[in-house]
């Protein structure tokens, strides 16, 4: 108390330079923004490379055969939804990722949850999966077209190829974050492993493994896009190949446009799975 | 139930005992307090009666009968509470019962009950995130109780509450005891707690933990708070701080 009162003092006469101003105020670092200005900023990370676009094709110094007008990419997406092609191609490629990535949560979830929950399976499998993991999906396309031809098999295969070994470690990361407290305490109550396992670590761990689909979700979409561009008849990866031999670039830019759309409902319906799922966790 | 420790000593890494011969009985319905420096094996002694990890030799008994691995008719809570935070207080003090299979209509009843006896009956429906750390703890306590257990194991329980919420469960710990009358083995650093809540108190020493003293507590059975300012409660909390503190010491100059 008698330090307290004394140091306005002895700070005035020894260093008066050194003392902080008062009116002085610092900031955290991530300090909370008033939601006004989040969705203003929001709405500037869309509309602002928006208006650029818009700027640089309006000024004429871009040919518009290499950046086509926004106006023209919309109108390129109308005609190709008027005479149905878009959607050919889109229901083609949303049932490609759809069966491709199912299987591969199919694939991963049992075989990371095992890994993160058993010691045993994770020093069996590790090495191997870890191994895989850093090999591109795309190398294997080759292959898988003369395994599997270029019909949808050897496309659905590219994807589950694509995201099982990520999907696989990434689930065997969030089981094995289960506090071992937890596990213990569950022991005393007469729980069994199974019990533990479906009872406990499941819940526990399933809004992470939902986190861990939503990001391998967006590689998946990914890579049903590389499939067709490399092999397919249909499919919103070859419509852009289509579209670049005769070099309609407004076609292409439509096409990413959709392709953008999709990834993001894709990530806006897994993100709400996850709120759903996880209430508890906030 | 009896519990008895027959020659147990427990190693993690070989040739550093942790505990070492201990010979130990307690008596069914006793409230049994460890207490011993930071170091002496006290949390590792409530793992081996729970079962969570095998003695290195000796075996532990309950009513006889070896433990060798966890099970319901030892309830365990820990410092931190470790509650299911995705289910409801209510269903959380339910986990035991479903895993014994027992039927809805009598799991509710007995939930209800214990919810009435730890004074969270109105939060049956929250999640365990929502609550303060004392009544998280009082759900981890209700929760081991459910299984009806022979022997309830409390590791440091209250160790992370204030002095107030403190008071409170220890209040509440001894009228749950008397209720259920129970074995209760509890782990603390708080000696005034131990002496407040034990009957027995048992001090360990350190490298390796051992009994070094096995005090009775010669308070009457029914206690309220001002008795920790008795003379007679004062003085055998010196005494045992006394013990506690020399432990430490000599610990200390051992490392």
């Amino acid at each position: 108390m008698s330090g307290q009162a004394a140091a306005p003092v002895v700070a005035k006469e020894a260093a008066p330079v050194s003392e902080p101003r008062p009116g002085r105020r610092i900031r955290l670092l991530n300090s909370a923004v008033p939601a006004r200005r989040v969705w203003v900023l929001r709405a500037l990370s869309v509309l602002g490379p928006l208006a650029a676009w818009w700027a640089l094709s309006a000024s004429g110094l871009v040919n518009p055969t290499f950046l086509p007008s926004p106006a023209a990419v919309w109108a390129a997406g109308t005609d190709m939804a008027a005479s149905g092609t878009l959607w050919t191609d889109l229901t083609a490629s949303l049932g490609r990722i759809g069966l491709g990535f199912v299987l591969a949560v199919l694939i991963s979830v049992p075989l990371g949850f095992t890994m993160g929950a058993l010691p045993w399976a994770q020093a069996l499998l590790e090495p191997v999966i870890g191994l895989l993991r850093y090999l591109p999906a795309s190398a294997f396309i080759p292959l898988l077209i003369i395994w599997l031809g270029i019909g949808e098999a050897s496309k659905v295969a590219l994807l589950v190829l694509g995201v099982v070994f990520f999907n696989t470690l990434m689930t065997a990361d969030v089981v094995r974050q289960v506090p071992r407290r937890l596990l213990e305490v569950s022991a005393t109550l007469g729980a069994g492993r199974l019990r533990v396992a479906s009872r406990v670590v499941f819940p526990y761990a399933l809004p992470g493994m939902i986190d861990a689909m939503r990001v391998n979700a967006a590689a998946a979409w990914n890579f049903v896009v590389v499939a067709e561009l490399i092999a397919a008849t249909s499919g919103l990866g070859y419509r852009i190949t289509r579209a670049q031999r005769f070099l309609q670039t407004d076609r292409i830019f439509a096409i990413l446009v959709v392709i953008g759309l999709i990834g993001l409902t894709i990530d806006v319906t897994l993100r709400l799975l996850r709120t759903r799922v996880g209430r508890w966790t906030a | 139930m009896t519990l008895r420790l027959d020659g147990v000593s427990k190693e993690f890494a070989p040739g550093t005992p942790v505990l070492a011969d201990l010979d130990l009985t307690i008596a069914p319905g006793e409230f049994v307090c460890v207490v011993g420096a930071s170091g002496s094996g006290k949390s590792t002694l409530l793992s081996l009666v729970a079962g969570l990890t095998p003695p290195t030799t000796g075996r532990v008994l309950l009513d006889g009968e070896e433990v060798t691995g966890p099970g319901p008719e030892r309830g365990l809570v820990f410092q931190t509470p470790s509650l299911y935070p995705w289910r409801s207080v209510a269903r959380n003090v339910a986990f035991g019962l479903e895993s014994l299979g027992v039927p809805r209509a009598r799991r509710e009843e007995r939930v209800g009950r214990l919810l009435e006896e730890v004074g969270l009956a109105s939060l049956a429906a929250a999640l365990p995130g929502r609550l303060s750390g004392g009544q998280q703890q009082r759900v981890a306590i209700a929760r081991a109780l459910a299984c009806s257990p022979r022997v309830l194991l409390l590791d440091e329980p209250f160790g992370a509450l204030d002095v107030q919420t403190k008071e409170d469960m220890q209040l509440l710990i001894r009228q749950v005891w008397q209720d259920v009358a129970t074995t209760v083995i509890m782990v603390t650093h708080d000696v005034e707690e131990a002496i407040f809540l034990g009957q027995r108190v048992l001090v360990l020493s350190c490298d390796p933990g051992r009994i070094a003293r096995d005090l009775v507590v010669g308070l009457p059975r029914a206690r309220s708070l001002e008795d920790k300012r008795s003379t007679e409660f004062l003085a055998l909390r010196a005494e045992v701080e006394d013990l506690v503190r020399a432990e430490h010491r000599a610990h200390q100059a051992r490392v």
